[in-house]
């Protein structure tokens, strides 16, 4: 028997993939189901999609042109010529909102993606290896994690003007060090595991063990922490550029339209300007955390559906 | 625990140190150097080399920092590039006190409203109330705060009138306390929702993982009362790891600062930061930047070491 075993090892393998497919599609399906159980996630679902789907279509759903300056119709009440009336130049609210999504997801999306990649480099190889490798990066961690988000993100519009590109390469440089500790946290008690000590025993390379072994094992909390991540750098976004040192006019962001919500025209006579964009904010982030709870329940193998 | 206290203070010295390396060398990565800033763009070149020789600018990068990181340790910034002369701690000196008065009343705000909304949540878990206090919890944590502080100054300022539109004291007025705490009221308050939200689900969480235990099980079992049951065996306890959520929060307070003094046009460090971003007043940014994040390396200390004191749990 064992001989049989054995010799059928070499001679057809049970590749991984084959594996893992079958195992996966099982807790996809088991997560899925968990997930539309929860009823805010599905609620934040179906609003992120009706946000995505407003900012890709935003050309063809925009009545007007975002940047079209009419001054005789300057703070315009939301009426038929304008739904969601006009700013204190003249330029539809709805068009400005709808291409100010592009803009608030497109940084969200852009600068967590590059941090999730940094922080989970990073979080790997100090999980993985420890020592010495590890106590220094995570004291780097540390320092970083020390200065108020704000007071940095500032500094650094300050030092490279700031740009839509220079915002996303800001918020990824600085934004990984949560990540990193999560996915350090992962591997750390993984890295003793049988299956990381078997995998080493026949030969395979530290960046294999790390990428295609251990790494699928931290993925549930990756992706909870990337989906809430968005919602952080939206809102983060929104303040600099409210600050006047995030996205510059004339391209509308949902924060740089509330910036001219203190001109004391708009708080006397146009009261309802400074709630579209602040509701954009606000349903946007909301959707994102919903999600992310919604998920990270789901992933959780000990909370019961 | 006194090892643990000596022990956790010195770990806070290679943090403070790294801050100081990335301070400095964000500060590095900045276009120009004072010289291009302050000097009139006619100056001769051997005069500009003079002036740069007597700046320490021709040093190597590393004497340059050691420098710098030995007259700040000694309370030294430099001086403003746009106010020439003032030295960067006056500056400072001078707005601080508005700052820490704003997050010492924010502070308190969020805690005398977050704290027992979470415990009563806690308590009636799964009722209506918790339900509620849930759904506002998650508002709060996805709403600007500034956009809060836009719209109560809309409403409760401009058009009913009810508070100041900003500023920490009524131009030209003579002092009074009453008139201080009028201007301070929205913006401590808007302040304080930032972390509002935040500080009402952990009290919630907190509570809960301790009604579960033996021995509130016990003290019911005896007849305590409810009462005394919840605020004299249970919250106590519950409050304990409070103490480290506002290690943790203390960053974004620090931060939320910034934008609510600009909001409220309050003069604190927030504000003064602003104009110097803005100006692009190196000095005072690096100044400010240092000073909060060695704030937050202190306020964590402070928590760590507060929790080994009221959880005789642990050991050290």
């Amino acid at each position: 028997m064992t001989l049989t075993n054995e010799r059928r090892i070499p001679n057809k393998p049970v590749s991984a993939e084959d594996h893992s497919l079958i195992g996966h599609e099982a807790i996809w399906k088991v997560m899925l189901r968990k997930f539309m159980k929860n009823k805010l996630a599905v609620i934040g679902a179906v609003l992120l999609i009706i946000i995505v789907g407003a900012a890709i279509f935003a050309p063809m759903l925009a009545p007007k042109d975002p940047s079209q300056q009419v001054l005789l119709d300057k703070l315009a009440p939301p009426g038929k010529d304008y739904p969601l009336g006009a700013d204190n130049l003249g330029r539809d609210t709805l068009s400005r909102l709808l291409y100010g999504a592009r803009i608030s997801l497109l940084v969200g999306f852009a600068s967590v993606a590059g941090s999730i990649f940094i922080g989970t480099v990073i979080g790997a190889i100090a999980g993985y290896f420890g020592g010495i490798l590890d106590a220094v990066l995570m004291r780097i961690v540390d320092a970083i994690i020390s200065f108020p988000s704000l007071f940095l993100l500032i500094t650094l519009v300050t030092i490279f003007e700031p740009s839509i590109f220079t915002l996303i390469a800001i918020f990824a440089v600085f934004g990984w060090t949560g990540t990193a500790r999560l996915v350090r946290g992962e591997f750390l008690s993984l890295r003793k595991s049988e299956f990381v000590l078997a995998a080493r025993t026949l030969g395979i390379s530290n960046t294999r063990i790390i990428f295609s072994h251990i790494l699928p094992n931290a993925l549930g909390p990756i992706i909870v922490s990337a989906t809430l991540g968005v919602g952080g750098v939206i809102l983060a976004e929104a303040g600099l550029s409210y600050l006047g040192l995030g996205i510059q006019p004339p391209t509308p962001s949902w924060g740089n339209m509330l910036q001219s919500a203190q001109n004391p025209q708009i708080m006397l006579g146009a009261w309802w300007y400074p709630l579209f964009p602040g509701f954009m904010i606000l349903i946007t982030v909301l959707a994102f955390n919903f999600v992310g709870d919604g998920l990270r329940d789901a992933f959780d193998p000990k909370i019961d559906d | 625990m006194t090892t643990y206290i000596i022990r956790r203070c010195l770990m806070a010295i290679p943090l403070l140190f790294l801050i100081s390396v990335i301070s400095f060398g964000i500060m590095k990565m900045a276009p120009g150097d004072p010289t291009a800033l302050m000097m009139d763009p006619m100056i001769k070149q051997e005069n500009l080399e003079a002036y740069k020789e007597s700046y320490g600018l021709n040093d190597s990068i590393v004497v340059q920092y050691g420098r710098w990181l030995g007259n700040m340790v000694q309370g030294n910034f430099g001086e403003s590039f746009i106010r020439q002369g003032v030295p960067v701690s006056e500056l400072i000196t001078a707005r601080l006190p508005n700052t820490l008065l704003l997050m010492l009343v924010s502070t308190f705000i969020a805690f005398i409203i977050s704290i027992p909304l979470g415990v009563w949540s806690a308590t009636k878990r799964n009722s209506l109330q918790d339900y509620a206090i849930t759904v506002v919890s998650f508002l709060g944590v996805a709403t600007p705060n500034f956009w809060i502080g836009l719209v109560l100054i809309m409403v409760l300022s401009v058009h009913l009138g009810w508070f100041p539109i900003g500023g920490v004291a009524t131009y030209g007025e003579p002092f009074s306390i009453w008139d201080r705490l009028h201007h301070l009221v929205l913006p401590a308050f808007v302040l304080a929702t930032a972390d509002m939200a935040g500080l009402t689900r952990y009290s919630r969480s907190s509570m809960l993982d301790v009604l579960r235990q033996d021995y509130i099980r016990t003290a019911k079992a005896n007849g305590f009362r409810q009462k005394t049951v919840i605020f004299k065996h249970g919250l106590r306890n519950a409050l304990i790891p409070i103490i480290t959520i506002f290690g943790l929060m203390l960053p974004s307070f620090i931060g939320g600062s910034v934008i609510i003094e600009s909001v409220f046009a309050w003069p604190g460090i927030g504000l003064l930061f602003m104009e110097a971003a803005f100006q692009r007043d190196y000095p005072v940014i690096m100044a400010v930047v240092v000073i909060a994040a060695t704030l937050v390396v202190i306020g964590n200390l402070l928590a760590d070491i507060l929790y080994a004191v009221f959880d005789p749990r642990i050991e050290y």
